[in-house]
Parts: C-alpha cells; sequence; structure tokens
C-alpha cells in the first residue's frame, strides 16, 4: 500500500495506540495536519508549543504511557524546548514530532528552519531528522520504544517537508525498529546483592528512600512486600510520593529540603539507607558531606550512570526496581524495628504541634488550609497537578496521596507554567478521574492562555490558584538570605475569577478560611472546568526548610505561631 | 587522565553526541580518536579525559545511553597498547643536520620528508615517548606539529569486541520463549 509519509505519520501513531495529539499546525507540519483530519487520531490544539509538551508530559505521567506533542519548524520547534527538558529532568516518555523544512534546502537558513535536533541533543534521550518517506514508519516505531524502554525519556522526530509530501510503500510489519545492537550488560552482581542482604537483615535503624522509579518500573506492589518484609520506614522523594500510600503507618512523608523534620533526622540517624529509583538530587540531600553520616547505603536503581553520581553507596544493585526487589524480598529476615520506628513517631511529636493545621481558625486564609481541605473534600483520590514553588511544597506536604501517578509535578527542571497544561494531558489520559490544577499565581501567568484550549475541548478539571501577590518561593528566599528586599516578586496579576468568565470559564475569589470547603465542594459537583483563586496570606513560608547546600540537620523549623507572625490585619 | 574505548554506529552527527556529552558532564576530553572497524558500519573511538575513577564511570554509563554507541569501556586500569601518531615538521640546515639524524635513530622515528631547511619526522608510540623527542627537537626550531591522539587496545585475550545484531525475530515476544 502506497501513502505519503504524512499519512505514514497518522496510520503509524495510530497502531502505536495513541489516540491524542498534542500539537499547533506550520507551514512545515501541514502535510502531516492533512493527513491528521482525514485519521481517527483526536487532535488538541494548544495556545502554545510549550503547552503540548507539557501536555503530552501530563499523559504521559498520569497514563504511563508515551504522550505525544507536534510542532511546526522553527520557532513551534523552539518552543518545545522547556516542555521537552521538563520531561528530560522527570524521565517522561514523550514524542515529540516536528515538521522541517525540505531536505533540499536544509542548512540554507530556510523560512523558519533551525536545527532542533542540534538544539535538543542534550535534553532528549534521543533525537533524529527523518528526510526520506519510507523511514518514517520506523523511526517513529525506534523513538516509542526508546521513549518508554529502560529509564524513559523524550524522543524528538525531525520530519522534512518533503518527507512527508512524497509516497512510499507501506508496510508495517516490515518496518521493524532496527537499532544499533547494544553490549547487554550483566548487572547482576551476586557478591554486590549479598552485601545488600547483609547489610538489609543487619539494619537497626534502616531507611528507605522511594523514588519516581517505583513507578516508572511499576514496583508498587513488589515494594510494599518489601517494605512489609523487614519493616522499613519510607521516606518520599517529591516525584516517588504516591507509590507508597500516605495512609500506610510506615510512611514517614516526603524528604529533602521542605521534608518534614522527622523525616531529614531520621535519615540523618539512619545507620541503613536503601535508596530505590531516586537518585540523591541536591533538594534530597542538602550538603553532601554531612548527608546520613552513618548509613551505610544501598542503591537500587535502573541507570548505571547514577550510581555514585551524588553518594558514594556501598552496594549497587542496578536494574529495573520490581525485579530487584522481587529477588531481594525472600531474602528479608523480619525485624520489627520497635524501638526506631517509636523514635521517629517521638521525632513526629515535636512537629505536630507546630503544624499550622492544629492552630484555631482566625480568619486568615493560609495555603496549607487550601491544600488540607482539598485533601479531606476529595478524599486524597484526584488527580492533582502541581506547578512550581511553595503551592508545590504545601501540597506535597498537605496532600496525602495513596495511589501512583496521583501526583504530577515537575521535580528536576522546576518548570513554571506546567500545572495547566500538564493536568490537561493528564484530563485526556484518565477522562474518568477527577484532575485538580494546583498552582501559584505566578505560574498561572506563564501558560493561562491553555484555559481556552480547555474550553475548545470541553473538557472539566478544576484549577485552584493559591494566589498570594508574590513570586512566593523566591520571595521566601529574599526572606531568609537577602534580607528581605523584595526585589521583583511582588506581583501584579488579572483578577482571575473574571478572566476565567472572558474564557467562558467560571470563576471564584476566595478568601476566608470557612469559604474553602464551600467552594470545593461546588467546584466538585459542576461538570464543567472551575477556576477558584485563593488569596492567601502574602508573606507565608513553607517550613521546615533546608537552606540550598546547607546540612539536612540544619533546619529552619516552623515558627510556633505563624498566625500571629505573619499576621497583619485584625 | 582516563582512558575509554567506545564503538559507536559509523554516522554523522554521533561524534557531535559523544563530544556533547562530554561537555554536558563537564569533562574535558584530552584527545578524542575515532575510525572505522574491520566493520565498516561501526567506528572505534579512543576517548582519554581529564577526570578521575567516578568521572571514567560516569561518562562510560552516560555513553552506553546513547543509542548510537553500541558500547564504551573505562580501560584505564587494564593493561594496555596506546600508540600516538605525530609528525614533525624542524627546521634543519646542513650544520646540524647530522645530530638531528642521531636523535631520530635513538627515537627509533623515521625522516618522511627532506626540504633544504627543514625536515618532517615521524614518529609513533607512546605519548611520553612523542613528547621525549618533541622536548629533544625543541632547540633545533619546532615548525609545526600534528598529532593523531592516542588509541588504545587492551593486551592478549583481554579482547573488547563490538556487540553483534540479533537475528531479527518480529514476532518474538516473552510468552514465545516458553
Amino acid at each position: 500500500m502506497k501513502l505519503t509519509g504524512a499519512e505514514i505519520v497518522c496510520e503509524s501513531l495510530t497502531r502505536l495506540g495513541v489516540r491524542e495529539i498534542f500539537g499547533y499546525p506550520g507551514g512545515a507540519i501541514l502535510p502531516v495536519y492533512d493527513a491528521l483530519g482525514k485519521s481517527k487520531l483526536h487532535h488538541v490544539l494548544v495556545r502554545h508549543e510549550q503547552g503540548a509538551t507539557h501536555m503530552a508530559d501530563g499523559y504521559a505521567r498520569a497514563s504511563g504511557g508515551i504522550g505525544v506533542a507536534m510542532a511546526t519548524s522553527g520557532p513551534g520547534a523552539t518552543n518545545m524546548v522547556t516542555g521537552i527538558a521538563t520531561a528530560m529532568l522527570d524521565s517522561s516518555p514523550v514524542v515529540c514530532i516536528t515538521g522541517q523544512v525540505s531536505s533540499k534546502v536544509l542548512g540554507t537558513d530556510a523560512f523558519q528552519e533551525i536545527d532542533i535536533t542540534g538544539i535538543t541533543m542534550p535534553i532528549t534521550k534521543h533525537n533524529v531528522v527523518v528526510t526520506k518517506a519510507e523511514d518514517v514508519a520506523r523511526t517513529l516505531r525506534e523513538a516509542f520504544l526508546i521513549a518508554n524502554s529502560g529509564r524513559p525519556g523524550p524522543v524528538l522526530v525531525d520530519i522534512t517537508k518533503d518527507a512527508q509530501q512524497a509516497s512510499a510503500e507501506f508496510n508495517w510489519e516490515a518496518s521493524v525498529p532496527k537499532l544499533p545492537p547494544k553490549r547487554r550488560r550483566n548487572n547482576h552482581d551476586q557478591a554486590e546483592f549479598d552485601r545488600a542482604v547483609e547489610m538489609l537483615n543487619t539494619a537497626k535503624r534502616p531507611v528507605i528512600l522511594a523514588g519516581h522509579g517505583i513507578m516508572v518500573s511499576s514496583a508498587m506492589r513488589a515494594f510494599e512486600q518489601f517494605v512489609h518484609a523487614g519493616n522499613y520506614p519510607v521516606a518520599m522523594t517529591l516525584l516517588g510520593i504516591g507509590c507508597f500510600p500516605a495512609n500506610n503507618p510506615l510512611n514517614l512523608g516526603m524528604m529533602g529540603m521542605h521534608g518534614e523534620a522527622w523525616v531529614n533526622n531520621a535519615i540523618q540517624e539512619a545507620d541503613l539507607l536503601i535508596a530505590v529509583g531516586m537518585r540523591f538530587d541536591d533538594r534530597v540531600t542538602g550538603d553532601l558531606r554531612t548527608y546520613a553520616k552513618s548509613a551505610r547505603k544501598i542503591h537500587i536503581e535502573i541507570d548505571r550512570a547514577e550510581i555514585n553520581k551524588n553518594v558514594k553507596v556501598d552496594a549497587a544493585l542496578v536494574g529495573d526496581a520490581r525485579e530487584v526487589l522481587e529477588r531481594l524480598t525472600p531474602h528479608i529476615e523480619t525485624r520489627e524495628h520497635t524501638s526506631w520506628i517509636r523514635h521517629i513517631t517521638e521525632l513526629k511529636g515535636d512537629s505536630a504541634v507546630r503544624d499550622i493545621q492544629s492552630l484555631p481558625d482566625s480568619g486568615h486564609l493560609y495555603a496549607a488550609h487550601v491544600i488540607n481541605d482539598l485533601w479531606k473534600e476529595t478524599r486524597g483520590e484526584a488527580i492533582i497537578v502541581t506547578d512550581v514553588g511553595q503551592h508545590q511544597m504545601w501540597e506535597a506536604q498537605y496532600y496525602h496521596h495513596n495511589r501512583a501517578r496521583t501526583l504530577i509535578t515537575s521535580g528536576g527542571l522546576g518548570t513554571m507554567g506546567f500545572a495547566l497544561p500538564a493536568a490537561i494531558g493528564a484530563k485526556f489520559a484518565k477522562p474518568d478521574s477527577e484532575v485538580w490544577v494546583v498552582v501559584g499565581d505566578g505560574g498561572f501567568q506563564m501558560t493561562m492562555s491553555e484555559l481556552a484550549t480547555i474550553v475548545q475541548e470541553k473538557i472539566n478539571i478544576k484549577i485552584a490558584i493559591i494566589n498570594n501577590g508574590f513570586l512566593g518561593m523566591v520571595r521566601q528566599w529574599q526572606e531568609f538570605f537577602y534580607d528581605k528586599r523584595y526585589v521583583a516578586t511582588p506581583l501584579v496579576a488579572p483578577d482571575f475569577a473574571a478572566l476565567a468568565n472572558a474564557f467562558g470559564i467560571r470563576g471564584e475569589r476566595i478568601s476566608k478560611r470557612a469559604e474553602v470547603v464551600p467552594t470545593i465542594r461546588s467546584a466538585r459537583e459542576s461538570a464543567e472546568t472551575v477556576l477558584l483563586d485563593f488569596r492567601v496570606e502574602q508573606e507565608d513560608s513553607v517550613y521546615p526548610m533546608v537552606a540550598a547546600g546547607a546540612s539536612l540537620s540544619d533546619m529552619i523549623r516552623r515558627p510556633n505561631n505563624p498566625l500571629v507572625e505573619t499576621a497583619t490585619e485584625p | 587522565m582516563q582512558t575509554l574505548v567506545a564503538y559507536v554506529e559509523n554516522k554523522p552527527g554521533v561524534l557531535n553526541r559523544v563530544s556533547s556529552l562530554a561537555r554536558r558532564l563537564a569533562i574535558n576530553i584530552d584527545s578524542l580518536t575515532v575510525g572505522p572497524t574491520e566493520n565498516e558500519e561501526i567506528a572505534r573511538m579512543t576517548i582519554v579525559a581529564h577526570t578521575d575513577e567516578r568521572g571514567a564511570h560516569r561518562l562510560e554509563a552516560s555513553l552506553e545511553k546513547l543509542v548510537d554507541v553500541l558500547l564504551a569501556e573505562n580501560i584505564s586500569t587494564r593493561a594496555l597498547l596506546e600508540r600516538d601518531l605525530a609528525l614533525i615538521k624542524v627546521s634543519a640546515n646542513q650544520q646540524n643536520r647530522p645530530h638531528l639524524m642521531e636523535l631520530i635513530k635513538v627515537f627509533r622515528a623515521r625522516v618522511v620528508d627532506v626540504a633544504p631547511e627543514s625536515l618532517i619526522i615521524e614518529v609513533s608510540g607512546t605519548v611520553d615517548k612523542i613528547d621525549g623527542l618533541l622536548e629533544v627537537l625543541r632547540p633545533f626550531g619546532v615548525l609545526e606539529m600534528a598529532r593523531s591522539g592516542r588509541i588504545s587496545m587492551t593486551r592478549g585475550g583481554d579482547l573488547l569486541r563490538p556487540p553483534v545484531s540479533e537475528p531479527q525475530a518480529p514476532n518474538s515476544s516473552p510468552l514465545a520463549q516458553t
């Protein structure tokens, strides 16, 4: 069967199981768009190509499958860069398809020509230029294979316009991936494995560091069995949240820069750290010279390049998290770790009284209240997509996730503007799930044009803006480390409720704590998208905090009475 | 200094991916040589990098993550044969020419071009040997020098072969093996 390259793109994507494509048309990709119109694929028209990549990313993270974004050459492609980098840093399987000028004029600075494979080389797992129609099907199959195997990541396929227009014989069965042969490493080292087992069975104060890799390898059940086999307390990375139920007594919560004090103290006092599918990011370890000095370390990780990168480990078990855990669990001798767990609980008791949630309502609205009420009202079952900053950390602290893939957030790159488009992608992946955007007033203004996409696609998501009139996290750093010189952090915003109305979306403003629950309830009852503008305390800070580069033991704790400290009106 | 060998796809852009990776990891490359192997689809690289063992591990593992890299291996601690090739153009007149020829003989180098005012000397061997010859030639006036960069191979039965393509089995699935 003879098809054009453009038709082969659509036919291949369909056969690869794709239903939705997030994209934006333009000259160099027009043949594919023409073919899209004749296919069964659903195209979601975004308002900026960055949004397309975040949507594909949100789709991938919510589903575990691959998200697809599409754009034209030149500016269309360069607008994707931030979204691609976001996916790369968080190991998210996204396939980006870009149009490129005709192969005959490649390298001539033709209109809207840019070397997008050159630009994205360090931020993709792989990228490739296709100049022949006959290569399209095989290349797309390879892209999908690469994106979601091993440690996942984004792949960009740049297709020249003449390759889209030319015709070629389409033979799906014959278009099998032809990737270069790879050396098969035998990652199972029995001596290393035995050493790890010995450490696991002799530890007195073990702590597991649970990361995103557990979800990527769908190891949730194997992980739970492993945890219960040894009664190990579990600390989570930001992206690990959800891989182990928050309501399990062994779940301590999030570690690191804004982790609760008892979590970081447990790590600092531990004699064994078992890192699973995490990479010892600086936001997790703080100062490496003082990090968990008395602990031996086991690292279960699929990517060899992560071993001993930041933290020198005593046993490295390279491989898929599920496989390694399933191999380890039968060797675990049950220990109660009673006194160690009791000790951590005591650490917790100290922090609980400092918790803003236990303080009475004085009429002021704190972000933590909003997140806590949202958690209670949704019974922790919604998919929450956050942006980056203070609200992101409060979400991680106060929304307790019990299921994997229900917190979607930009961790590694920390991309503001991620939340709204990523939530749109997540909703397409999980149309029957309740999806909430939790976003700051700064990040929302970066990609709020995607409100139009929501309206055009008639989708139902809920948007909670944590509006404090500041670029809050940066303001907090200025407060703590720059003597309260608030340079470029006070932020003027439009009336978000009115803005929502202008898009045809219901919007409401909330500034009292008592209004939070009723508005969340009424928003949840609506079958359409609702935007809630929560006017929260302006100069509230995220506690506890480990300053960048400081020791994990050296935390800025919650003030005893934040209401008195930050309230400015009666 | 660490020495890595990599087998890569012999096609455009691969050298860029490899060097770009080293740059991203903030590892300075001292020399990088690349040439085809007995299989023309595969090229072999010898990468000499300014880094420690930990950096070399990261470079090795990161290189192997590149789709076009078939194999990467840090061979720094293995028994190695290493060779560097240099062409050195040195000024030579009637008076010092015999002295120069003497030195060339000692270093087992050879003269490959003779002109009235200069010679081109070809020398191969370890980096140290070439550096040594260069030092003694300096007083004569080194006019130009070109060096190939190091190529390395592990000695004896310590083989480092590129992996071969597995036979295509389009219908293979985990179930098919049972």
